[in-house]
């Protein structure tokens, strides 16, 4: 199926959830995070759809908001298609999509490190890149970094980059 | 001179310090230890082409019997703690070259938050070698000016060079 199908085929079972569908070339859904897995677990259970792989997931910071992207794979028909869903910047939560994908798991620890996206029902949401004790999200574009840590400074005189323009 | 001319032709004379360094100098057992790309070249120069082992250098997987540290990668911060765990672990005298951009100053990653730019400036640093990555044949240059360095040390002089690593 074209991916246009496939938003026509979700917007007619979720008509309130499915909030947008656009994007050129590669079209995408904007749906409700509240439904996300309500939506998934469709996307993966309908034969005609039969989404068995979590291709991607990732996280956007939009300045004012932060979206999570899903890309979604279907070996058995050879589609794909695109979720968003738009989280505000403060304290964003969406729940975990683990429950359907288990690969979910570490993408998820992922954006939950750089961007700090709470995954509501995760089973395990560590820190995966950064070390535990790292101040922040550094995928974040109001993060600041720090001048040392555990004693090492983060900062080097250069001779070609200048100290003012790091910063 | 008219002792030397006494003993016989198989005896050879030598300094206690030299005899020494030559001893360390001629089996530098580094760790094998690698953080990025350059640790694909450090294999290369383990290999049987570029072949540091013809100067004594082999590597020990374990940080407890390892002379040197070839730090080949870049170093990041999550990573310089477990670096300076496993330079305390090696037995003195201990020895670091610093391999390639990244190591000798946090190179093409140096703005990166995550990363520690440059590991001298973490752990003291004998020889650093230039490249991104470095040829093999630019990592046995740094073992030899490494061990250019080691014959020149004095160490019945323990004292003084005691004090010249509290400079350093």
């Amino acid at each position: 199926m074209e991916p246009v199908q496939i938003y026509e085929r979700l917007k007619q079972r979720f008509p309130e959830q499915i909030l947008e569908v656009g994007g050129k070339p590669d079209v995408f859904a904007v749906v409700d995070p509240g439904a996300i897995v309500e939506i998934c677990e469709f996307l993966r259970n309908e034969p005609e759809l039969w989404f068995d792989c979590l291709s991607n997931e990732t996280g956007v910071d939009y300045k004012d908001r932060i979206e999570v992207v899903y890309h979604l794979f279907s070996y058995r028909h050879r589609h794909g298609c695109v979720l968003k869903v738009k989280l505000p910047r403060e304290n964003p939560q969406v729940a975990t999509v683990e429950t359907i994908w288990r690969s979910a798991n570490w993408m998820e620890r992922e954006i939950f490190d750089l961007l700090g996206v709470t995954f509501l029902g995760h089973s395990d949401l560590r820190r995966i890149l950064m070390p535990e004790d790292w101040p922040g999200h550094p995928l974040r574009k109001d993060f600041v970094e720090p001048q040392e840590y555990h004693g090492i400074s983060t900062v080097r005189e250069s001779p070609i980059i200048r100290l003012d323009q790091k910063h | 001179m008219s002792l030397l001319n006494t003993l016989p032709d198989y005896v050879l004379t030598t300094k206690t310090d030299e005899l020494l360094n030559w001893m360390r100098k001629s089996s530098l057992w580094y760790m094998l230890f690698g953080l990025a790309c350059c640790a694909i070249e450090l294999m290369h120069t383990g290999g049987p082409r570029a072949d540091i082992e013809r100067f004594g250098a082999t590597p020990r997987a374990s940080a407890r019997q390892s002379d040197l540290m070839i730090i080949a990668g870049t170093l990041t911060l999550k990573m310089a703690l477990r670096t300076r765990l496993l330079y305390d672990q090696m037995p003195d005298p201990k020895y670091i070259i610093s391999m390639g951009s990244c190591s000798n100053c946090g190179g093409l990653f140096q703005l990166a938050y995550s990363v520690c730019d440059g590991v001298d400036k973490i752990l003291p640093v004998d020889v650093y070698v230039p490249g991104c990555p470095p040829r093999p044949e630019a990592l046995t240059e740094g073992l030899l000016k490494l061990q250019e360095k080691i014959m020149s040390e004095r160490w019945l002089a323990r004292e003084r060079r005691l004090s010249e690593r509290a400079q350093a």
